[in-house]
């Protein structure tokens, strides 16, 4: 016989869908996102993009081949996705090293240390953005505002986002309705017409990324679904028992980081529960934990520090959550 | 209403490629090698020896115990020796080899092929003869048939599952089978129903095979006692535990059998089986074997003598392609793969897929990413990612309490694990490891 036949175990065929390929459907989804930053703030966006994305799979090659001295797997497509999500989480007018900076935090503290893809505990990209935001608060909080296309960077017009601008109405004694005239309207929270981080204006685009990847399956509707619905009802219930000092649940869930942190950041597989039941319980958390860092913490934000914080529980959950286990009940008729 | 069953499963492409071709017959090769070890359970104890004569369908080998099945020479011949030959798995393993000569049957044995459908025989003389006639599970269990006819004192059985499923890629024997033996199948129903003293059953069938869904249909009449239940197309529907979820919503407790929820299940091939041996005497000497793969010229369905070369298959198939890289005893999803074709067909092979190239290319494997695609598509409800880890680590106290032993190794998590990480292969080590840890735990 010519042939020599391998011999392996079942099974012996294979879906044919890599980690590359789940990557690379993650990066398709942060598209529509990506062309609105950059039609809201102009070349910043692409700058900063480009940076972090750039400087975030440099020293994933560099710590993997010159610190670790192992195997390269950059084509993975999971530093890019890391880049992309750090450069949504910051405004786009940051200076380009402290961008940089913020790309090393990211994929050395907040990935490699941990021993790379699929063992960091907290989500790398809100790692290297909550360090920048503690290291650098005047730079990471000035946020530039909508104004077209334009090819100026660092002299862009910059305001404060609308949650800070109640925040700090409220802090003066202004009243909900008295702010809602100083911020854009909720067609325009939808459509992204606000100042903030450059990746997490526009709801209508995060929305489309998050149709495209539940079609193809990449991530289930579980943890997007259950911090959409908590925040909503908490503040919901806030908003019924005093609407003049707290604002509606939709103004809530279209400003600040709520849809780039529900459809992109809390969806991370490596930092966000295995089983669907742990899922809808983290997504609650991380909403509540919002809720409560916006309207009684310090910040006017707080969808990263919820997320971190729902972060370190993932383990615990995964130990003590199980799957539901065929064969528990007997149904017999 | 199609039904299914609702934990996990997956959707790998069918490649049903000969569910056309008829059923060829194979005339009988110039020398058979049959085990003595086809089923589960002891192996039979040869009662030939060499230069023996025998005819077709003549006992061979005895059955050793209850659990164990009498083996019958497939051809007509002599016993050239009684020796050790490679089986499917790559183990020696005891066989009886025959030359061939003519093609003469024990004289008993009816070979005409019109439907006897009047069943004579009492429900005790039905599993006799099962159990003479060396019948066992043809959907690739081969647990003895006789064992599984008797229903123990104490046990209530009132519903048969016939499995027509075949959720596994690539195969259409049972396809073939139900299509141009509907009627022996049927009736084959019928005596096992006779044999369990069981009022109903029922024939599940995938949806892909709508014209065997409609002809069982017509041939199990208005009487009410066979219907026949279309199924969603998903893979491992033709797991027994799953099949009795999506027919009946009966959950099969860990670690427990079917009849604990009153239901037995036998495979379409085994209901003919059962057909041949109680209506026509015919023990159990061959089987529909589907030959296929994308590379072969002449891919089709077989009806094989038992003991006949994997080589003299692939012949007929239109030879072994030149770039052939594995040949699979059984599905894609849970077959094994053959290390030479002089391996014999057995009663448990249902077919032989030849891959070529890179269609069953096994990737490096990467770092798990915690996707979680492998606890979804689980049918069972495990985690693979963390019965991996825990098998590798040798931690097998936990994975038996993370249930490691309820895997029914249908192969899911590894088919869908986009690092491509080799959960089954782990599984298996760790689920062996435990259920030996258990077993000496119960003897002590």
């Amino acid at each position: 016989m010519s042939n020599y036949l391998k011999v392996s175990l079942s099974p012996h065929i294979h879906s044919k869908d890599d980690t590359g390929k789940l990557m690379k459907g993650v990066i398709i989804a942060l598209i529509p996102a990506l062309i609105a930053s950059v039609y809201y703030f102009g070349l910043g966006a692409i700058i900063v993009t480009l940076t972090s994305v750039a400087a975030c799979v440099v020293f994933e090659y560099a710590i993997q081949k010159y610190l670790l001295k192992g195997p390269v797997t950059i084509t993975d497509g999971s530093a890019v996705v890391t880049g992309l999500l750090l450069a949504f989480n910051v405004p786009s007018n940051l200076p380009v090293l402290i961008i940089i900076l913020g790309a090393l935090v990211s994929i050395g503290i907040g990935k490699m240390s941990f021993g790379g893809l699929g063992n960091n505990p907290f989500n790398p990209a809100l790692v290297g953005r909550v360090f920048l935001l503690i290291s650098f608060p005047v730079q990471m909080t000035t946020w530039p505002v909508p104004s077209g296309f334009k090819t100026g960077y660092a002299d862009a017009v910059t305001g404060a986002t609308p949650l800070g601008i109640i925040k700090e109405g409220l802090r003066n004694g202004e009243t909900i309705p008295q702010l809602m005239n100083q911020v854009p309207d909720h067609m325009q929270l939808f459509y992204g017409y606000m100042g903030g981080s450059m990746g997490e204006v526009a709801a209508a685009a995060l929305i489309l990324g998050l149709i495209y990847m539940l079609f193809r399956k990449i991530i289930t509707w579980h943890i997007p679904v259950s911090i959409i619905v908590t925040i909503a009802i908490f503040t919901g219930i806030l908003w019924l028992i005093n609407p003049s000092q707290y604002a509606d649940p939709l103004f809530h869930l279209l400003t600040g980081g709520v849809m780039l942190g529900a459809i992109f950041m809390a969806t991370d597989y490596v930092t966000s529960p295995m089983v669907p039941k742990a899922m809808l319980i983290y997504g609650a958390g991380i909403g509540i934990l919002t809720v409560v860092i916006r309207i009684f913490g310090a910040y006017p934000e707080g969808v990263s520090f919820a997320i971190l914080i729902m972060n370190a529980f993932v383990p615990l959950m995964n130990a003590y959550i199980k799957p539901g286990r065929f064969g528990k009940e007997v149904k017999n008729g | 209403m199609l039904k299914t069953f609702p934990t996990g499963g997956v959707h790998p492409p069918e490649n049903k490629l000969t569910a056309g071709c008829k059923i060829e017959i194979l005339p009988p090769p110039k020398s058979v090698v049959i085990p003595v070890s086809q089923h589960l359970g002891a192996p039979a104890v040869p009662v030939v020896n060499k230069g023996d004569k025998v005819l077709a369908g003549q006992l061979i080998a005895k059955a050793a115990g209850f659990i164990s099945a009498n083996i019958h020479s497939s051809v007509s011949g002599k016993v050239l020796k009684i020796d050790s030959h490679t089986d499917t798995s790559g183990y020696k393993q005891t066989a009886i080899f025959i030359d061939v000569e003519g093609d003469e049957w024990v004289p008993e044995i009816v070979n005409g092929s019109d439907p006897v459908k009047e069943i004579k025989l009492s429900p005790e003389e039905i599993v006799q003869k099962c159990l003479d006639s060396g019948i066992v599970g043809l959907g690739g269990a081969t647990f003895p048939t006789h064992v599984k006819l008797k229903v123990p004192a104490g046990k209530k059985c009132d519903l048969l599952i016939i499995n027509g499923v075949e959720c596994e890629p690539f195969l259409t024997s049972d396809h073939r089978l139900m299509l141009e033996k509907g009627e022996e199948i049927i009736t084959g129903t019928r005596i096992i129903m006779k044999a369990l003293g069981v009022e109903k059953a029922v024939i599940g069938v995938e949806n892909n095979k709508q014209d065997a869904i409609s002809l069982l249909e017509r041939l199990a009449g208005k009487n009410g006692d066979i219907s026949v239940q279309a199924l969603k197309v998903k893979y491992p529907q033709g797991g027994e535990k799953q099949l009795i979820k999506a027919v009946t919503g009966r959950e099969v407790p860990s670690g427990k059998l079917p009849l604990d929820v009153g239901v037995i299940v036998q495979n379409a091939g085994t209901a003919y089986a059962v057909y041949e041996a109680v209506q026509k005497n015919k023990p159990l000497v061959e089987r529909v074997v589907t030959v296929t793969g994308k590379t072969l010229s002449r891919p089709g369905n077989y009806l094989v003598r038992i003991g006949t070369p994997v080589s003299a298959l692939i012949e007929a198939a239109g030879g072994l392609p030149d770039n052939a890289v594995k040949i699979i005893s059984g599905g894609p999803m849970m077959g094994k793969a053959i290390g030479n074709t002089q391996v014999p067909v057995v009663k448990g092979m249902s077919g032989l897929v030849v891959f070529s190239g890179g269609e069953t290319e096994r990737k490096q494997y990467g770092p798990c990413i915690r996707c979680s695609k492998c606890i979804s598509v689980c049918p069972m409800g495990l985690e693979p990612y963390l019965l991996m880890a825990l098998s590798q680590k040798v931690l097998y106290e936990k994975a038996g309490e993370n249930r490691i032993t309820d895997c029914i190794e249908c192969g899911s998590c590894s088919f869908i694990c986009p690092a491509y990480r080799p959960l089954l292969d782990y599984i298996r080590l760790g689920k062996s490891a435990v259920v030996k840890m258990k077993r000496e735990k119960s003897m002590k």
